[in-house]
């Protein structure tokens, strides 16, 4: 059993890991059809996947519901929802619209799920205010420092604040090329290398807690 | 013998320089010199690259123009003009290859004619190009020229990179048995060191523990490190017996966390504290996803929240939210972009490479802590790179040469 579970995953690891190294290198059509192959298996095992996925949300709200637990009705909304969905996208095949009209499954989607997916975007613009009045309180040199560039950069970035002090157009120009851009630069450098070690840890067997466990 | 004079000199030079012939429209147009098709290496197929010597008259009043056709017809009577351009351009200098794969000198004329717009080059079949100078109504052809493309195994291109992934991996092995027979110093990580303190500020209040692994698959590095350091979130979080939720967003990653978690209890030696459903799944829709975990938190109010793994929009929705309850939160991502969101509201952030650095961090194991040494190896020989590449360049343009081309084609285009 512990090859099954423990040799065999590593092995599959090892083996794909090496395959799509030497995939990168190679051009050839047979090597991008590899790749188009997996990709879909990836997509077909994904859909399996979230039969498990849907399966989990329904048992743990029909818990929530059987228990009365607070905010249970919630669970109840989420349920009718779901259920509710699926059993007018079936009955109109999964289509939006048909004969030039929407269906009922095109309705909830247009005019329940892209507003509220829109209400929760838009909230965005409430919550950078309060973070950034929280962050900008002068408390330290840091926060001072940051209060300082942020002010510049925004008079930059807005027509009104560059029409007011023209220098704050260069500045921000500078701020975001120079300082920003060299920044970001060295953080995509660390990033990229710790994605790359940790990949190789991971190819070679000595990262394996994602299998479910230390060392067997 | 008396030396001419400075002045001399110069009306010497004026003289011999009004008496070299200039390219004139009375001279001849003579066609492209030594013209070559040949299918175009490193790639997929579908591609011939010419390549023809430069000519005295190469300037912008002259043009080239390629004609193509099918290897059965005749080109001579005809064929399909697939481009004109003046003759002072598209040189293979110009074409950004690095100098081991160049097919030719770096002052002979490239072009490379690809499947696309309206011409479509099949793998295996012949092809015929003729080359022909332009000037005017003048016009000079060069004998036409065949070729077949094809597919190719091996992209040279990046010889370099297979050069470096070699060198780095050699870099880690290395690392990692000298940390083997050492200990090797690491830094503190103020954002790993909180994750006891976290979980222990959460068992105090009897509150839950919630950890976010981000927006990611399983393909993706960071979700990876978050699943790698849910699993020594989870061993603590089972010795304290606390409560611990983890929502997600991917059924695939979703199943993996299980399997960590469980062995987690296993490790900690609680396996009956292990609940089956703390690691659920809610959706795979980005906004209904944080409206959910939002409403979590406001509910349940945890006293920790981890962020770990790659996040977009929903990162400040997430954070401030978490914020506005007064939990603890330790966020650890390689999404560049939020960063700055993670950093105004979380207490505590690992930027970039500390969220890979975790497992070995908290696991302190030589083989671990040794992958760490040799990634800061690595940030040494790139920091290395930088400087003599900037130097290197600065020099090629200051002084007008191409030598340092050659080295720094070593580290062009590596990804």
């Amino acid at each position: 059993m512990i090859f099954l579970r423990r040799q065999l995953p590593l092995l599959i690891t090892f083996v794909t890991g090496i395959i799509f190294i030497a995939q990168y290198y190679v051009p050839h059509p047979a090597s991008e059809e590899l790749l188009t192959t997996v990709n879909k298996w990836l997509q077909i095992i994904g859909g399996f996947a979230l039969v498990l996925g849907v399966t989990s949300l329904f048992h743990q709200h029909a818990v929530k519901i059987r228990r009365r637990e607070p905010g249970w009705g919630y669970s109840f909304v989420l349920y009718a929802g779901m259920v509710g969905t699926i059993v007018v996208g079936l009955a109109v095949n999964g289509k939006e619209s048909m004969d030039g009209g929407m269906t009922a499954f095109g309705w909830i989607y247009s005019y329940t799920m892209v507003p509220l997916q829109g209400t929760m975007f838009a909230l965005l613009a409430f919550f950078i205010a309060s973070a950034a009045y929280r962050s900008f309180r002068a408390r330290s040199r840091e926060a001072a420092v940051l209060l300082v560039a942020a002010i510049i950069v925004m008079m930059g970035r807005v027509p009104l604040g560059e029409y007011l002090v023209p220098v704050t157009g260069d500045i921000t120009q500078w701020v975001l090329n120079v300082l920003n851009a060299s920044v970001r630069r060295a953080i995509l450098i660390g990033i990229s290398l710790g994605a790359v070690a940790l990949s190789l840890k991971i190819i070679f067997g000595i990262e394996r807690s994602y299998l479910g466990g230390g060392r067997e | 013998m008396k030396r001419p004079s400075t002045s001399s000199r110069f009306w010497l030079a004026g003289v011999l320089l009004l008496l070299q012939p200039a390219p004139s429209f009375a001279d001849p147009l003579p066609p492209p010199q030594h013209v070559q098709a040949f299918d175009a290496p490193n790639d997929a197929g579908g591609a011939i690259v010419l390549v023809w010597s430069p000519a005295p008259y190469d300037s912008p009043g002259v043009k080239y123009e390629i004609r193509v056709s099918n290897g059965s017809a005749d080109i001579t009577s005809g064929g399909k003009v697939l481009a004109q351009f003046a003759a002072d351009t598209h040189y293979t200098k110009d074409a950004k290859l690095p100098w081991w794969t160049r097919p030719a000198k770096a002052t002979d004329h490239y072009y490379v004619v690809k499947s696309g717009k309206g011409m479509e080059l099949k793998n295996g079949d012949a092809y015929a190009f003729v080359v022909a100078a332009v000037r005017g109504e003048e016009r000079s052809e060069a004998p036409a020229v065949r070729a077949v493309p094809g597919p190719n195994w091996i992209n040279w291109n990046q010889l370099n990179n297979f050069f470096v992934v070699l060198i780095f991996g050699a870099v880690v092995v290395g690392s990692i048995q000298q940390a083997k027979r050492k200990e090797i110093f690491l830094r503190r990580i103020p954002g790993l060191d909180a994750v006891d303190e976290a979980i222990g500020r959460a068992t105090e209040l009897g509150k839950p523990i919630l950890y976010l692994t981000g927006a990611g698959d399983m393909s993706e590095p960071s979700t990876l490190a978050a699943a790698v350091i849910l699993g020594r979130v989870s061993k603590r979080v089972a010795l304290y017996e606390t409560d611990l939720m983890v929502p997600h967003r991917d059924p695939i990653v979703m199943a993996v966390c299980q399997e960590i978690t469980k062995q987690g209890y296993l490790e900690a030696g609680k396996p009956d504290a292990f609940k089956e459903d703390s690691n659920f799944f809610i959706t795979t829709d980005q906004f209904s996803y944080t409206a959910a975990v939002d409403g979590l938190m406001l509910r349940k109010q945890p006293a920790a929240n981890f962020f770990m793994g790659s996040y977009f929009a929903e990162a400040l929705l997430l954070t401030e939210t978490g914020a506005s309850t007064g939990a603890i939160q330790i966020a650890g991502t390689d999404s560049d972009h939020q960063l700055p969101f993670f950093v105004t509201t979380c207490d505590y952030t690992l930027i970039g490479e500390e969220l890979y650095a975790a497992s070995a961090y908290l696991s302190r194991e030589p083989v671990q802590v040794g992958t760490l040494r040799g990634q800061d190896i690595g940030k040494a020989i790139v920091l290395g790179v930088i400087l003599v590449g900037s130097l290197l360049a600065s020099a090629g343009v200051l002084f007008g040469t191409d030598w340092p081309s050659v080295v720094l084609d070593l580290f062009k285009d590596l990804k």
